[in-house]
């Protein structure tokens, strides 16, 4: 191993445009194609369409619930509306999202390789995503499920049944897409890391997605089981969940949380991981604890595969059943806080740039903790039977999968932008989509927490008039969070058209990926790709003034 | 150049070592194959699904939902001898790997026929037992789960059976199969005996138990 300390080559070069041999032509986004970094970004548009789109129902969700009476929509349509919001966000937005779109681009890169394990499932697994989106979406036409996500029998037995067969079609195609990215992912960071790379190097964002892809591969066949057996009780007229015909729906709540609870982890972990790359870089600052973070996403992993019915306290779950639940939820609150310290401690002393980034990031850090602690707040049963059905899960969910993951894989996309595009953003912009998205999450969620305690169910058209200014609130918080995504689609539209151009590392980042032109050469690097054996050695040497003295967002504005 | 000016203090991490420089870039797409072991990570995902409809029948069983006098009484000699086809066909196919690294491809093609047939066989037990059962598919929970557990598993010794007659045609070309390039017999041969391992304890789950 010779020490020779390089410049890698590419990082200095000019940047290249799309004309620059070894680059694809535009059209390729909307073909078959192979490349990793392709289907990354192809994930990442088609999966941001469908959280507009999910997002567009959401704001008629409260829309209808400004004022307390069901005027605007009918009921039928209501339950529809929430029930396809939360199916896209969840199915086409965050779990491809996260493990589709930043995985695709960026494991490769990360370990060092040319492409993913396998390309073409790869490819296979990205084009059965648009039109099981289109499906979902399209059902609106015929007849739109309505019986909630959780499409719990007997009322999804009974309920918009056609509705519900497009449902459960349109989940197995988006669960055997994830299936086949997890073999992929697990397959390219086990074995797919260049010489030299261990384990305990590779950066924590490949962490994450080992156990993210591990949590895919147990836990979502058997929501595929769960769907089978519901669909012959619809189809065929069997009767495993139908308590009229003998069948316990019990069984089928049991299927699904042991995916759907695992699920919050495949919406989070990626998250953690781009966190977790994201903070050193804008804080100039070694990742506090790697090892720490590294393992506690295995531990958060395993963990999360023992806890499925702390969802069904209210299922007539026996109560020692109960109680090992409740005590297995809480203790994943350790392995979580072991990365919130972490980050915090990260962070703690650093030369931090408030970037766009960054912020979204910090804006992660905070109102992530806000649904962890909820989170613990409901693991506990007596508390949970009360809270059980109510906005106070609304609240604690949105703080966990927006607040959390939404505000995470915003970070991302400004952070990993100009490495996909080779153009750099508005950062004035991006402050302002900052600041738009978090007064509005924070005035639609919050005070949902103050009406589900005060025992606002949730799923229902109709409320008390006692609530109304506070729904009131909520809505405007949500018009709100609509409008802050327009800065955003201005800026990424014209960044990615117009933007000033990005240089290969224009953070100054020691990511392998960073170590490559922005956006990289089909083969990733043009040449060897460097061994990267700390990519998290910001400032830790003496001599490294010359970085420390810049803060992050600086550096990319220095003339190249 | 904002890379050179400030990387040199801090990229004394970042070095090209003597195997990446060996590792040339020519050898895109030679990489060594991986299918096997992305094929071992998608078995998991299968049997977790094997795995969730037996826990599914399972706690059917233990809540009550099917009470142990509504469980009709079943034939075990037709089954049983279903059981030993597979297991035997399990035991068949297996020398087809180390006959692949001989370069013995009569030899695979032999073990491959012999597995196959047994296969073959097992499916029509499967359905002459279907045919001369009591009960049918709506009849009650236990005939429900009955039907679906053995019949995704029949689906799955089709699709295993599928494999077989595909190396079986293509193995008719010489020189396809190699010592060193036989991933189709491997991958047959692994889902094989997944196939067989799942029968197991269907087995003794939906007979024995
Ligand atoms: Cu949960």
């Amino acid at each position: 191993m010779t020490s020779a300390i390089t410049e890698n080559p590419e990082a200095t070069k000019p940047p290249s445009g799309p004309q620059h041999k070894g680059h694809h032509p535009w059209w390729i986004y909307f073909t078959f194609c192979t490349d990793h970094k392709v289907i990354g970004i192809q994930y990442l548009v088609t999966t941001f369409i469908f959280y507009l789109i999910g997002g567009a129902l959401a704001t008629v969700v409260r829309a209808e619930l400004a004022t307390p009476a069901s005027d605007l929509v009918s009921r039928e349509l209501y339950n529809q509306l929430f029930t396809v919001h939360a199916t896209v966000m969840i199915f086409l937005w965050i779990v491809p999202a996260g493990t589709g779109a930043f995985a695709n681009f960026l494991l490769p890169l990360q370990v060092g390789a040319r492409d993913m394990a396998f390309p073409k499932l790869n490819a296979v697994a990205f084009w059965m995503v648009p039109p099981a989106g289109v499906l979902l979406i399209g059902s609106f036409l015929i007849e739109a499920p309505g019986s909630g996500w959780t499409s719990y029998p007997p009322l999804s037995l009974v309920n918009n049944q056609t509705g519900e067969l497009i449902w459960i079609l349109s989940v197995l195609l988006l669960g055997t897409s994830s299936i086949l990215g997890a073999v992929n992912f697990g397959t390219t960071i086990i074995k797919m890391r260049m010489p030299g790379l261990s384990f305990n190097q590779m950066p924590l964002f490949c962490w994450s997605m080992l156990a993210a892809s591990a949590l895919v591969l147990i836990s979502t066949p058997v929501l595929a089981g769960a769907l089978i057996l519901l669909s012959f009780d619809l189809v065929v007229g069997t009767n495993f969940f139908n308590p009229a015909g003998g069948g316990e729906p019990v069984v089928y709540q049991h299927m699904f949380w042991f995916y759907s609870h695992p699920a919050v982890y495949i919406m989070i972990l990626p998250v953690f991981g781009m966190i977790s790359e994201i903070l050193p870089v804008h804080a100039r600052k070694p990742i506090f604890g790697y090892l720490a973070i590294a393992y506690s996403s295995l531990t958060i992993s395993f963990l999360g595969l023992i806890v499925w019915a702390h969802h069904m306290f209210t299922s007539g779950t026996p109560s020692w059943l109960r109680m090992f639940f409740m005590v297995a939820t809480m203790i994943i609150a350790v392995p979580t806080g072991i990365k919130v310290f972490s980050w915090v401690a990260t962070l703690w002393g650093g030369k931090i740039s408030l970037n766009s980034a960054m912020l979204f990031a910090m804006g992660f850090l905070s109102m992530f903790v806000i649904g962890g602690l909820s989170g613990v707040m409901v693991a506990s049963v007596p508390f949970d039977i009360h809270v059980h059905d109510t906005y106070f899960i609304v609240a604690h969910l949105h703080y966990v999968l927006f607040g959390g993951s939404v505000f995470g894989l915003y970070a991302g996309i400004y952070h990993w932008f100009p490495k996909m595009t080779g153009r750099m953003m508005n950062e004035t912009l991006g402050r302002i989509h900052f600041t738009l998205t978090l007064i509005g999450f924070n005035l639609c969620f919050m005070p949902m927490h103050w009406l589900g305690l005060q025992g606002m169910p949730r799923r229902v058209a109709e409320y008390d008039p006692q609530f109304a200014t506070v729904n009131l609130v909520c809505s405007i918080g949500s018009f709100l969070l609509a409008i802050s995504t327009l800065p955003f689609l201005y800026n990424a539209i014209h960044a990615w058209i117009a933007g000033p151009k990005a240089s290969g590392n224009p953070w100054n980042a020691l990511g392998l990926e960073w170590q490559t032109t922005s956006p990289p050469p089909i083969e990733n690097w043009e040449g060897d790709p460097p061994l990267v054996e700390d990519s998290y050695a910001y400032g830790s040497k003496p001599g490294k003034k010359s970085v420390t003295a810049l803060k992050g967002s600086d550096l990319w504005k220095t003339p190249v | 150049m904002q890379g050179s000016t400030v990387d040199t203090s801090e990229s004394s991490k970042v070095m090209v070592t003597a195997e990446s420089q060996a590792h040339g870039h020519d050898d895109h797409e030679e990489h060594p194959d991986f299918r096997i072991f992305g094929m071992i990570l998608f078995l998991i995902a299968e049997g977790m699904i094997f795995l969730g409809l037996f826990a599914a029948y399972l706690t059917f069983r233990s809540v009550n939902a099917i009470p142990a006098d509504q469980i009709p009484e079943r034939e075990l000699l037709l089954p049983g001898i279903n059981t030993i086809l597979l297991v035997a066909s399990s035991f068949l196919i297996h020398p087809a790997e180390d006959a692949i690294k001989e370069n013995d491809v009569k030899a695979v093609r032999k073990w491959f026929g012999l597995a196959a047939v047994l296969g073959v066989i097992f499916i029509f037990g499967q359905g002459y037992e279907y045919s001369q059962l009591t009960f049918g598919l709506r009849d009650s929970l236990f005939a429900s789960t009955f039907y679906i557990l053995t019949g995704f598993h029949g689906l799955h010794v089709m699709l295993g059976l599928g494999a077989i007659f595909s190396v079986l045609w293509r193995s008719r070309k010489p020189g396809h199969y190699t010592s060193e390039s036989h991933f189709g017999i491997a991958a047959a041969e692994l889902y094989w005996h997944f196939v067989d391992v799942v029968w197991i304890v269907l087995f003794l789950l939906l007979y024995i138990l």
